[in-house]
């Protein structure tokens, strides 16, 4: 169990929520929340936005029953946290492009802040692409090198892959499925962070599978974070 | 407190349970996972994932879609085949003191008497038959829907089989009253139900079902009430044990299976509000039978 710090809303569907909870998550994992009793009967995994050894803050967007619920928490509430839970981005260097789509911008705070203590050579580009609004980009300016927004278009259009050494993203599936293809051919390493719907989070109820190159994964134990080439793999071949 | 006097243990099928709450396939894969979470060596028993002969990749789009008070899924079986869970996965469980179910399903007749044979080799408990799956041979409609089509499966499953046989009984079928004293009939130790209610989701602005297959199982407490009359109706109609299932959640819907007839329940949807939420029902029973100075739950089975 878990305490409400904070809760804040961020845009207009996007809130912040910072819970005190004792950690050594990894960037790019995730924690199964749920703050009632039995309905919504499912929990819902939440990427980590940022955390420290207390606390731990998620970025998320008010779209259905339960992230309408945390919308509404207030400080001292109590909220039910389990995890963290699945693998995590890889430690890249050099070059890096982070590429989010709306609520899949979370989990790249953390991971640009983990990527740039690990290497502070690195350069670090993010990409933030909305559908209607943009948000949190002022705290992104503060992790990142480069920040590159785009509303209402393709924040794919943005990127020029030969730039870089790695691209990790998040975001809908059409958007990472674009980024593969125009970044496969080139030198930059690309992982994705998939989103699929999932109930147990720990890898015992198969239905967060994900078809890749190398046969089904458990999104939530074996991932969410897979090579792209694993992912959007030719199955003709 | 615990009382000296009183034991949630029972005898299911010549099966001693050290308390009558199992894990329901499909919800537990094979044990594993929560076994690194909570102490599932406390549970009556797991009843692991549902295996056929072969090797299945499952169902392609999305697998589990919310309702009130439910989910729908959509899983299709995957599973890495009969060979490759005896060989790798079963033999992870055997420091484990707690009833191992093996849950099969399958798509041929043929199919199920192989995986039988292979699975006679291996040391488990019970072994839970899935007759909710396609008949591939016959038309796809589910072995488990008519009772006669249902016989031929379990009578030759029955003849060949050396575990002790549970049926798993589907609420889709035509007449779960004679489908149950079909398998009493036909030699099966035991029949567990029910298993997921056939139901469907509508993606409004996709114009589309939500699962690929149209349809999908439905589980949860939205079943319980439903699940409950029907294992009342199979206990009366039956002189085998019974593992009644459906929506259990919390310690007093388990009371009520046994109430209604069950030997032993099945937790399956509740485990995934809460993982160990099996412990606490195992707990809310023990607390139930102190207060009621309940020395076995045979004092309160099937008293309906």
């Amino acid at each position: 169990m878990g305490k409400v710090l904070e809760n804040k809303k961020v845009s207009k569907d996007f809130f912040l929520m910072k819970v005190e909870q004792k950690n050594q998550a990894l960037m790019g994992q995730f924690y199964m929340l749920r703050a009632w009793e039995q309905y919504p009967v499912l929990s819902r995994p939440v990427s980590i936005y940022d955390r420290d050894d207390n606390t731990v803050t998620f970025l998320y967007k008010a779209v259905g029953k339960g992230t309408e619920i945390f919308s509404r928490l207030k400080k001292d509430d109590e909220i039910k946290i389990d995890g963290p839970y699945g693998n995590t981005f890889p430690y890249v260097e050099g070059r890096i492009a982070l590429v989010g789509g709306g609520v899949g911008i979370a989990p790249l705070f953390y991971t640009a802040k983990e990527l740039k203590k690990q290497n502070p050579e690195s350069n670090i580009t993010i990409y933030l692409g909305f559908s209607d609004e943009a948000v949190l980009t002022e705290e992104f300016k503060t992790v990142g090198d480069r920040i590159i927004t785009n509303v209402g278009g393709f924040i794919t259009d943005e990127i020029n892959p030969e730039e870089y050494d790695a691209i990790l993203t998040c975001g809908p599936l059409p958007m990472m499925r674009v980024l593969y293809e125009k970044g496969k051919d080139t030198k930059a390493e690309i992982y994705v962070s998939m989103e699929n719907r999932m109930a147990c989070g720990v890898g015992a109820c198969l239905v967060c599978t994900c078809k890749t190159a190398s046969g089904n994964k458990k999104v939530c134990k074996d991932g969410p974070v897979f090579p792209a080439k694993e992912v959007f793999y030719d199955e003709s071949k | 407190m615990m009382n000296q006097n009183s034991t949630l243990a029972v005898d299911f099928a010549g099966v001693v349970l050290k308390n009558p709450v199992v894990l329901a396939s499909g919800t537990c894969g094979f044990g594993q996972e929560y076994g690194k979470i909570f102490d599932i060596e406390k549970l009556g028993g797991l009843s692991l994932k549902g295996l056929t002969l072969h090797y299945r990749a499952g169902n392609d789009g999305i697998r589990i879609w919310e309702t009130p008070s439910g989910i729908m899924n959509s899983v299709g079986l995957e599973n890495p085949g009969v060979p490759h869970f005896a060989e790798h996965e079963l033999p992870m469980l055997k420091d484990y003191h707690f009833a191992k179910i093996v849950n099969l399903g399958g798509h041929s007749v043929e199919d199920y008497v192989k995986a039988v044979e292979i699975l006679n080799d291996y040391d488990f408990d019970i072994l839970e038959l899935n007759i909710s799956c396609p008949n591939v041979k016959g038309g796809g409609m589910n072995f488990g829907v008519k009772t006669e089509i249902a016989r031929e499966v379990v009578g030759k499953v029955r003849q060949i089989c050396k575990h002790k046989l549970m049926i798993k009984l589907s609420p889709n079928a035509e007449d779960i009253v004679s489908l149950s004293q079909m398998c009493q009939a036909e030699g099966a130790d035991a029949i567990s139900l029910v298993n997921t209610f056939l139901a469907m989701a509508v993606d409004i602005n996709k114009k589309k079902p939500v699962f690929d297959n149209g349809y999908a199982g439905l589980s949860g407490p939205a079943i319980k009430p439903i699940a409950l009359r029907m294992v009342h109706q199979v206990c009366k109609a039956v002189s085998i044990p019974v593992m009644g299932l459906g929506g259990i959640t919390t310690w007093e819907d388990a009371i009520e299976f046994i109430m209604a007839g069950a030997t032993a329940v099945q937790v399956g949807t509740a485990s995934f509000m809460k993982p160990d939420i099996a412990l606490d029902i195992i707990d809310g029973m023990q607390e139930y039978m102190n207060r009621n100075k309940l020395r076995d739950l045979k004092e309160i089975r099937g008293i309906l």
